[in-house]
Order: C-alpha cells, then structure tokens, then sequence
C-alpha cells in the first residue's frame, strides 16, 4: 500500500534499530541509569506495541506510555453524564465507537444501549449532524471527545448547525488539550521521564511551537512524531542524538503532516467555537487547570449540558487500577496488580485497558497476559 | 412443477403481511409460490411435515453423519457479493465441509418481517437456491414465520445441514501438531469489509465484494490430495484470529504466522488502516484454515492453486512448541520488522478509533 508500506521498510527499520544501539551504547558510557521516553499519543502506543519495538531495545532505553488516548483519559463521571444523557427519552446519543466500551459507575454505554437507550455510533461529527437533520423530532447529542485533532471538526459542525438552524443538536463537549497537562506532568516531582515523542496528529492542527516551554524551561527534547514504525524509531533516535549531545530542542521528525505553525484556519475555528475550561478532570491523573474546552456562551444552545440541565458528576478512579502511575510512566502496565486478572479489555476495570491505545490495551492486546517470549 | 394445488395468488401490495405466517391460504401460497418453486421441491413430497431419506444413501458414503446449524442475521440484508441467503447456505455447507464431511442436505426456517419486500425475499430465496444447487446439496425442509413489524431486522434465516463423514475421516481443531503448517486459501476478511462499506455509514466508494461461498468443492479437493489434512475451520466471525486462537489451545501448540505472508487485498487492507481495524479480526464468508503436515504443504497448495476458491491459497505460519514461559493457545505474529506479538482471542465487536 502507497505511503504505508514505505513506512514499514524492514531494511530501513534496521538500520535504525542499529543507530539506537549504537546512540544508547554511546549514551550508557556516560550514565549509568536507562533513559526513559515517553510517546505521548495513544496513536504511538498502539504502533509500539503492535510492531514490538519495545522488545527490541537496548537495555538502557525504555518507553513511558502517555496520556495522549482521549478515550483513556475520560473520567468515570463524563460516562456516566453522557449515560445520562443518552437514556433520556427522545434523544439519540452518538459517539465515536472506542467510547463506548468506556466504563464509568453506571455501566458503559454499550449497557446503556442493551437497556435501551439509542445510542450510536458515528464516524463523524457531521454523521451526527446528519442524523438530527433526518429526526427533527428527537435531540441528537454527540459526543465530542479527543484533542486538537477532533476539537476543529466538532467545532465546524457546530457552526454548521448554527448557520442551518437545526435546533435539535447539540454537544457533550469532552475536548482536552495536551499541553497544559505535559506542563503538570513535567512540573511534578519525580517526573523521570528523559525526553518525548510529541503528538503527531494534534501538532498537525496547533503546530510545534506549543512544545518549546519542554525544551526552554524543563531541558527535555521534543521530537513530534508520525504513527508508522519507522516514524517511531527515527524520533526515538532523534530525542537520543539530543539526550547524547546534551540538547533540549523541539524537532519535528513528521514534516510531510506536521506545519511548524499548524494549520491557521482549524484554529481559527476551534478558537470561534470554544473557550478554556478553568479545569478539567483527567482520569488517572485528577483535574488539572486550563486543559479542557467548552463551547463559547455565544454556542450555548448547542451545550448538551446546559440543555439538559447536567449536573456533572465526580466518581473517584477504582482504587485498584494504577493507570494514573502508568499514564505518569511511574510503572509499567504489568506493574499494576489488576493487569490481566480483574482488568482485561473484555472488563476493564481502568481506562487504559479500554482503548487499543491505551497502554494497558496494547500491551494486553499485544504482548499478552504472560510476557512475550 | 406441479401447481394445480394452489389455492390463491400469494396476495396484494409485494409486501409479507401477518397473514403470510397465518397458516392459511396465504402462507400456503407463499411457500408454494416462493419457496417450493425456488428450491425446486415436489410439492406432493413437500406436503409431509418432514424430508425423509433412504438410509443406504448414507451409508454408501461414510460410517457417520455430520450435522449442524446456525442462525443468520446480517445488515444490509443484501450486500456486493452476496445476501442473507448465500450466507445461510454456504456459512452451514462450510460447517459440514470443514469437517470433511459431504453435505447432503439442508433444512432452512424464515422469521419474515412484516413489510419485508417480496421482491427481496425471491431475491434472496433464489441466491440460496442457486448457491445450494452449485454446492451439490438440496434444501429439503423449512418453516416459514412472520413476526409483526420491527420485531425482527427484515429476515432471520437459520439453515441446519446434514452431511457424511468417510470412514477413517478425522479433521479436528485438535488435531494440530508441532512442525504442521496453516493455509488460508485466499484473500483475509473481504465479508467483513464488504458488509462495514456496505452499511454506507463510511462513505467509501469500494470495490470489496463479500468473498461468500460454498467450500465443499475446495475442502474436498485438498482431501482427495492430503487425505491426512489435521484441522480445517471456516473463518467467519472472529475472522483467521479467532479460529488460531481455538487452534492454539485445543492443540496444546504455540501459533507462528508471518505477517508478510497473510494475503490481503489492498483495498481492505486500506480501510482497516484508515479505522483502525485488524483484518486478522475481520469476517470471512468463504476462507478456511487448514493444518496439514508439513511435507504435504507443497500438495496442499497445489490442490488449492487448481481451484477457483483456492487461487490466493498461502501459507500463513506453522505449529511450534510451547515455549517455557509461553502460555496454551498463543497465537504469535512476526512482523516484518521481526518483532513479535500476541494475537489475542477476539472480543466483543471491532470498535474504529477515534483518531
């Protein structure tokens, strides 16, 4: 396949896997203890684990799966709000499909749908649109969920619907942003995390230039990333030849996607349609400040949370679920006691074990519940 | 065929109604009109409430009979490469065929929707009859019901099929050892592709045709040339994933399969790369798994090769010990960047990602 497989290139692959020995024996000379990169996108996790990169790297280099999978980072009270909303009488609840094995207090919306609500799964905020133009008679809610990388589309549909008055749609807007939650992250102390393989999709929309406070303040090289393997090995070898050279930069390895500036009118729109939330609740790692959207007042007819008078709710993480200290790179997903035994994709108990991108998932997915041989 | 028996026309407007599942002159004429004609059936026969068979037919073919069932219900009813009633036949003559069995007969019982188009049920009746004709078995005996609107998805069809197993015949998904090697006979998760596009909601202009159909023909030619063939499977739901993993711990075998070497069409392998999907995972409506020895894999694909189902046959891996710190029924791919994964029983539905 054109523009997948040249990605895919086993001669290439080895040769970066050769550049990466030799980089992190070069490295090891001079440091005792391994270097830890965190990947932040789901997106990357799942190409680590399904390639088995991970298996094939020298001792001393070892990968922090972040918080970049929005379905992961959905709190247990933001399921059970769009529960909520979806058993109302009369509407119809869409969402994209990983959400909806997502569980929260009150079941997942998979149940919730076996109960009886009519909830739906989309491809895309204007298959929703489209769906309250064809019921004028039933409120259809999408869920908006994810980073940059959805926030322009659910934006655009909004203003769609507001420019063809179609009264009977509006949003549950779950939007986040990456990058007030890297800076908590990398504030925290402890945080032993060497270097990153920054967002690929998200960077496409708000460029590199958010990353620089990485490299300014915190002295860690950011290497924005494509989702291919050999995307992935390059980066790593790119954050390495930093780690190395004793630099802190922001590199952008996915040129053919990535603009340095990202893309002006997506933001323009995202900017029209949404304001900063003060807070908002990341699940494994708690409400961090400024890292969430909402709609503008001027869109509040399209709040699905102001139309149906949503009280939002808190429920605390399961206490046996460690997802906020492998979403942190504090341990890995074997680590967690629940791995594999009460969490399992089919019952997941946190959401890292929801998402094929969540680092719990691939690894299940991938490596199984014993360690790969 | 003899129709001086019917009673009235098969009535008015080209839609099941109530009465078509009444047990009166409409329903009679339905059977009569739609399904007797199609299937071909002496409807002096076909008025006893059972098929009867003279047992030597059996007999003269095997020691013991293959029997089995199973429901269909799909959307869109019809789909490129097939409907409902293709798959109600072939999905039921595969079951029997992967045994090694020869299908002989099926049985076939209609859940009719009210409202469903009559047009659409001769269509989908005749794809079964043609399907059953061009795999060598007759649909003998059915049931028809109507359910009032909304009650059920337009059609449920389910077949059950009985079939002769040869003497000394013994394919199981047990039956894998280490050193065997696995073939699929074509192209991995075509139906699954065919039907996502099919439901319109992805706005993908394809050109994937559901790959349904009757592997009899193919199951019997490779018998004839690897009589000794281990396990043999259909890979529908679940897809080739699904039927590796069963394969791995009902042999006590770790899997090995090369992901180079599984056959994809480009066009399913591009829809799964823009959803997110594994084609591994995906259904297959005509693909089977085989285990056979190694040294008659040559053979195997061969026998294959020369048929028009077995075209694209491939070997995807082989059978290898369990290693130590491996568990039963591990199904491990190899990339073609030689690392290794785990291929994982399949759960629940295939869900896109978001991103």
């Amino acid at each position: 396949m054109r523009f997948v497989d040249e990605f895919r290139d086993p001669e290439l692959a080895r040769s970066l896997f050769e550049a990466i020995d030799h980089a992190a024996a070069r490295i090891a000379r001079t440091r005792a203890t391994p270097v830890t990169v965190m990947e932040v996108c789901g997106g990357h996790t799942h190409t680590i684990f399904r390639y088995a990169l991970e298996t094939r790297m020298p001792d001393n280099i070892e990968f922090a799966h972040g918080p970049g999978c929005p379905v992961c980072v959905l709190p247990m009270g933001r399921i059970d709000d769009a529960i909520s909303i979806a058993r109302q009488p009369g509407v119809i609840f869409t969402t994209f499909g990983d959400a909806m094995r997502v569980p929260g207090a009150q079941g997942t919306l998979i149940q919730a749908r076996a109960a009886g609500a009519d909830v739906r799964m989309v491809y895309s905020p204007l298959d929703a649109l489209a769906l309250a133009r064809a019921n004028p008679q039933r409120q259809v809610v999408f869920f908006a969920l994810g980073f940059e990388t959805t926030a322009p589309s659910t934006a655009l549909t909004v203003l769609r619907a507001a420019a063809e008055g179609i009264s009977n749609f509006s949003m549950l807007c779950q939007h986040i942003t990456i990058v007030p939650t890297l800076r908590a992250l990398l504030s925290q102390p402890g945080f032993n995390v060497d270097g990153f393989i920054g967002p690929g999709h998200v960077s496409m929309v708000i460029g590199t230039h958010p990353y620089d406070f990485i490299a300014e303040t915190f002295h860690r090289p950011v290497v924005v990333a494509g989702f291919e393997p050999l995307d992935i090995l390059q980066s790593l070898h790119m954050v390495l030849r930093q780690i190395e050279a004793g630099e802190a930069r922001v590199e952008n390895q996915y040129g053919r996607v990535v603009p340095p500036d990202g893309n002006a009118a997506a933001m323009a729109a995202m900017d029209r349609v949404y304001e900063t939330r003060p807070e908002c609740e990341w699940r494994g790692l708690g409400a961090i400040a400024g890292s969430g959207l909402q709609l503008r007042a001027q869109w509040r007819d399209f709040d699905a949370e102001r139309r149906f008078g949503l009280v939002p709710r808190h429920v605390a993480d399961p206490a046996a679920s460690r997802c906020g200290d492998v979403l942190t790179g504090r341990i890995r997903p074997r680590d967690c006691a629940a791995f594999g035994t009460t969490c399992t994709p089919d019952q997941p108990l946190g959401a890292l074990m929801v998402s094929s991108e969540g680092a719990c998932a691939a690894c299940y997915e991938y490596e199984g519940v014993g360690r790969a041989a | 065929m003899n129709t001086a028996g019917r009673i009235t026309g098969i009535g008015q407007g080209g839609h099941i109604t109530l009465a078509h599942g009444g047990g009166g002159t409409a329903m009679r004429a339905l059977i009569d009109d739609v399904f007797l004609q199609a299937f071909g059936n002496d409807p002096a026969v076909a008025q006893e409430d059972q098929a009867r068979f003279p047992l030597s037919r059996f007999t003269a073919e095997g020691d013991r009979l293959a029997f089995t069932t199973d429901a269909f219900v799909v959307e869109p009813l019809e789909f490129p490469g097939g409907d409902i009633g293709t798959l109600a036949v072939c999905g039921t003559v595969n079951d029997l065929a992967v045994g090694g069995a020869r299908p002989v007969a099926l049985s076939a019982a209609f859940i009719l929707a009210e409202g469903l188009e009559l047009a659409t049920l001769r269509r989908v009746v005749a794809s079964m009859a043609a399907c059953a004709r061009a795999a060598g078995v007759r649909i003998v005996t059915g049931d028809t019901k109507v359910v009032p609107r909304g009650a059920c998805d337009g059609l449920f069809i389910t077949t059950t099929g009985i079939g002769t197993l040869p003497a000394g015949c013994d394919i199981s998904i047990a039956g894998g050892r280490v050193g065997d090697v696995v073939i699929v006979n074509g192209t991995l998760g075509d139906h699954g592709a065919a039907i996502l596009c099919a439901r319109g909601d992805l706005a993908l202009d394809t050109a994937i045709e559901s790959d349904c159909a009757a592997l009899n023909g193919l199951t019997q030619a490779l018998l004839d040339a690897v009589p000794d063939v281990r396990a043999m499977r259909d890979a529908t739901r679940g897809g080739v994933a699904g039927v590796l993993t069963e394969l791995a711990e009902a042999s006590g075998v770790t899997v090995r399969i090369e992901e180079d070497r599984l056959p994809i069409r480009p066009d399913v392998a591009g829809l799964c790369e823009l959803l997110g999907l594994d084609p591994l995972y995906l259904a297959n409506e005509g693909k089977l798994v085989a285990v056979v020895p190694a040294e008659a894999a040559e053979r195997a694909l061969a026998a294959m090769h020369a048929h028009p189902l077995g075209r694209n046959a491939a070997v995807i891996g082989t059978l290898a010990e369990i290693p130590a710190s491996g568990r039963r029924g591990d199904v491990r791919l190899v990339n073609r960047l030689g690392g290794q994964r785990v291929v994982t029983m399949p759960m629940g539905e295939q869900l896109p990602r978001i991103c």
